[in-house]
């Protein structure tokens, strides 16, 4: 497999940059990547690849492209050119690898079902069509569930969740999924001081047994606490690398200071012209 | 999403269910139908039936009224499921837009069969044509939101007008072509059960039945799809496979609803049990079955009452009795219904008013206590042994102990510890006096009772816990953390104050009593 995909693309220099031999072991790599809107691109040619058993940061105005940026790595939207891979191959063939975290206003909370129900939604994939959820599935999740410590809210109805248990129960949902890569896009928004704790010691458990947890963050304060490696985005990759050696303020200000002015018009211009051929 | 969140219901209520209870009560009102302009009404009396017929049709002795009532109940358990799922889905208008579309399909296939020398009135050829441009309504719906920048509402409103305009025209057209033969093709815009052969609801039944399998069987994966799309899609599910199969179930029930209910209705019998099932739980299943059970008898007692007075339009009864169904459960459902909501609501302003009142007596009580100093030091000293049993319940004694002071309180004074209004505040005093937790010594002058004490001590001491939580480990000021307390501590279970006992035992020392955080 691996041989076929790099007949495609026969120098994949990035590979070569980072001094890794073998594509298998990256967990995520990004090659060449832009994602457009209806003809308005909101990502220009993103180069990167990740460290596996990291806790990986993203971080950059709103705007940026973060969530854009999970979403074409999950398959969720269209690239408009690129290629992404997980540990080597499409992410077709890799979804039992990786799990995701949506941001938690993307669903109706007041949808009829309780925190157990959503929890063992994570085993969907695994029990395949047309079974039903069996007893063993709902054991799973309750498992989970007391693993990021909402076992008393396991029969609640999820609009009677406060947003902090909310985004307990998407990272249990997660969890039961069990992942080698993890994929959150803003799971502190809304929470307070001791969820955020907690959903960070769950991170750190994970690096612990090897998984790779990618993050998408806002909180500056907080970015060398958590991250080991940061991807610092504004529409393009601003830097990527340890947390220790990027995150300086020259790439703070490149990042959310001073607009890229030139970028924006030509986003804007090509914008104007789909319009005028639509 | 949220302003579309409701828009089932609301769209509904105005468009489907006044104007046909407004037409009904016109022709019950005046025992005359309505007039020429309402389409399929065409006659001008009603004729009340007998009692021999209304036991005809109530114990179902004739054959094709059976075999309608049960056709037309089928199709309201199918629609009930079905409707249930695209309600969550906030596809309803979608559903409407797809409805209005089968009529030009009606038309066509009249002429084409006419023209091919059948009698035109051929349901299953007429039912092909519904279902060909619904599909192919829907499809462009889809075309439109996906390929121009135009948003889904715009691109409904534009499929439903331009395809019932069409279908319309194409009626008028027959009409012109040939006189008689196609009357009663109308009849598929508001529903007649009455020109319903046994064949044909035999045929609805078949398709209903196919319905609920399809949806018993995908339960798991709709569940998912309505829910939560992008992480179904993330985890490999054929989101759109699974949209358009949902899609073309509703396109399927509202075709083979066309002759029971009519097209412009039947998106009615699709959402509204839907709608009335929410208000009694928060299950997805019991939700499902109670909105297929409500379809079901929806879909019974229109057809019934349709054969005992066969010139009413069948698909505005169903649609009444649906929207009474509705009603009904709005107020008195027993999840989310007005009855139930107000009654929690009371529930609660009692109980926040009753512990407000032992709260303050209390605080007032531990500020006037003549041995106030001496008590807080006492507390200390005892602090082990009350912390082993630091369950305040079931220390009640441990108020013996402590002097209490003599003097009591007046009225005046417990006015002004509070903002409450005095009319309120006398209520709460005449509850606690009742219930013995509070008694009168002197006109306007009160004390706590021995049970009272305890139970207010009970109240103050959760209050307290809750305050030191917000401070110690939410990050609230002091100063807000009286009103944030107050929210929530009276919602605070027996099983929350443990955790808050538990939490709060490394860095609170006085746990039997904590003193309050800030100034009373
Ligand atoms: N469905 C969409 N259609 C059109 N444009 C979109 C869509 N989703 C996002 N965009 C645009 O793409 C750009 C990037 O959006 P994205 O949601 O990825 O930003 P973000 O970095 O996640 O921002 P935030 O911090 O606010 O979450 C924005 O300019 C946004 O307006
Ligand atoms: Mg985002």
């Amino acid at each position: 497999m691996a041989r076929t995909t790099s007949l495609i693309d026969p120098a994949p220099d990035i590979i070569a940059d980072k001094g890794v031999t073998d594509q298998n072991d990256v967990p995520i790599l990004v090659q060449d990547l832009t994602v457009a809107y209806h003809r308005k691109p909101v990502l220009w040619d993103i180069d990167f690849s990740i460290p596996e058993g990291k806790i990986i940061g993203i971080i950059g105005p709103n705007g940026a492209g973060k969530s854009t940026l999970l979403k074409a790595i999950l398959d969720l939207i269209p690239k408009a050119s690129g290629r992404i891979l997980i540990y080597g191959k499409p992410y077709r063939q890799q979804r039992a690898k990786v799990g995701y975290v949506p941001q938690r206003e993307s669903v109706d909370w007041d949808f009829p079902v309780n925190a157990l129900d959503v929890v063992a939604m994570g085993q969907y994939g695994k029990i395949g069509w047309f079974k039903p959820v069996t007893r063993k599935h709902k054991t799973l999740a309750m498992e989970s569930l007391e693993r990021v410590g909402m076992a008393d809210y396991a029969n609640r109805q999820i609009s009677q969740l406060s947003g902090g248990q909310q985004q307990r129960v998407f990272l249990a949902r997660a969890l039961v999924q069990d992942a080698q890569i993890y994929f959150m896009d803003e799971p502190f928004a809304g929470v307070d001081a001791a969820t955020e704790t907690a959903i960070v010691k769950l991170l750190q458990q994970f690096r612990s047994i090897g998984k790779t947890v990618v993050v998408i963050h806002h909180d500056l304060q907080t970015v060398k606490d958590y991250f080991d490696y940061l991807i610092m985005l504004n529409m393009r990759i601003v830097a990527t690398g340890n947390t220790s050696e990027i995150f300086t303020p020259e790439n703070l200000q490149k990042t959310y200071g001073g607009r890229l002015t030139l970028l924006d018009e030509a986003v804007q211009a090509i914008a104007r012209e789909g319009d005028r051929r639509l | 999403m949220n302003p579309r969140k409701r828009s089932g219901i609301r769209y509904i209520s105005f468009r489907h269910i006044l104007a046909p209870a407004i037409i009904l009560m016109f022709v019950v009102s005046t025992g005359r139908a309505a007039p020429d302009s309402i389409g399929s009404i065409r006659d001008t009396t009603i004729e009340w039936p007998t009692i021999d017929e209304v036991l005809r049709v109530v114990l179902l002795r004739d054959y094709n009224t059976r075999v309608v009532v049960i056709g037309t109940m089928l199709l309201g358990l199918a629609a009930g499921v079905i409707g249930t799922f695209i309600l969550l889905r906030k596809r309803s208008l979608m559903g409407d837009a797809v409805s209005h579309a089968t009529l030009p399909g009606i038309g066509l296939a009249f002429i084409i069969m006419s023209r091919f020398g059948g009698s035109g009135k051929h349901l299953p050829g007429l039912l092909a044509g519904a279902m060909i441009t619904g599909l192919i309504g829907m499809g462009l719906i889809l075309l439109i939101r996906n390929t121009t920048r135009l948003k889904e509402d715009a691109a409904l409103g534009i499929v439903l007008s331009v395809f019932f305009g069409f279908g319309v025209a194409i009626l008028g057209i027959i009409q012109k072509m040939s006189t008689g033969h196609a009357a009663g093709l109308e009849s598929f815009i508001y529903g007649k059960t009455a020109s319903m052969l046994a064949a044909d609801a035999q045929l609805i039944a078949y398709v209903a039945l196919l319905i609920l399998i399809v949806c018993t069987i995908l339960y798991k994966e709709f569940t998912l799809l309505c829910f939560d799309q992008e992480f179904a899609s993330s985890q490999g599910w054929p989101v759109v496979l699974l949209d358009i199969t949902m899609m073309v179930l509703v396109v399927i029930v509202t075709v083979i609803g066309l002759q029971a209910v009519g097209l412009i209705l039947v998106i009615a019998l699709l959402i509204i049990p839907a709608a009335a099932a929410r208000f009694w739980s928060y299950n997805l299943l019991t939700i499902v079955i109670a909105s297929g059970i409500i379809g079901a008898f929806s879909g019974l007692a229109g057809a019934g009452s349709s054969a005992l007075i066969p010139r009413l339009p069948t698909g505005a009864i169903i649609v009444v009795i649906a929207a009474s169904v509705f009603i009904f459960s709005l107020v008195f459902g027993s999840a989310r219904g007005l009855l139930v909501r107000i009654y929690q609501h009371l529930r609660l302003l009692k109980k926040v008013g009753h512990q407000n009142l032992l709260r303050a007596m209390f605080e007032w009580w531990e500020n006037h206590d003549t041995s106030g100093q001496s008590r807080i030091h006492r507390q200390s000293d005892t602090k082990g042994a009350e912390l082993a049993n630091s369950v305040c319940d079931r220390d009640s004694d441990n108020i013996g102990n402590v002097e209490h002071s003599s003097r009591d309180i007046r009225w005046g004074e417990l006015l002004a510890l509070r903002s409450w209004a005095p009319r309120r505040l006398r209520r709460l005093i005449r509850i606690a006096i009742k219930e013995e937790l509070i008694s009168q010594l002197s006109l306007g002058s009160y004390r706590l009772t021995e049970v009272g004490k305890a139970e207010a001590k009970r109240i103050v001491r959760n209050h307290r816990l809750w305050e030191i939580y917000l401070i110690t480990h939410a990050d609230i000021a002091p100063s807000r953390v009286d009103r944030d307390a107050d929210q929530i501590e009276h919602v605070l279970g027996r099983a929350m104050v443990d955790k808050l006992e538990r939490i709060l035992a490394s860095t609170s020392p006085d746990l039997a009593m904590p003193s309050s955080p800030h100034p009373l």
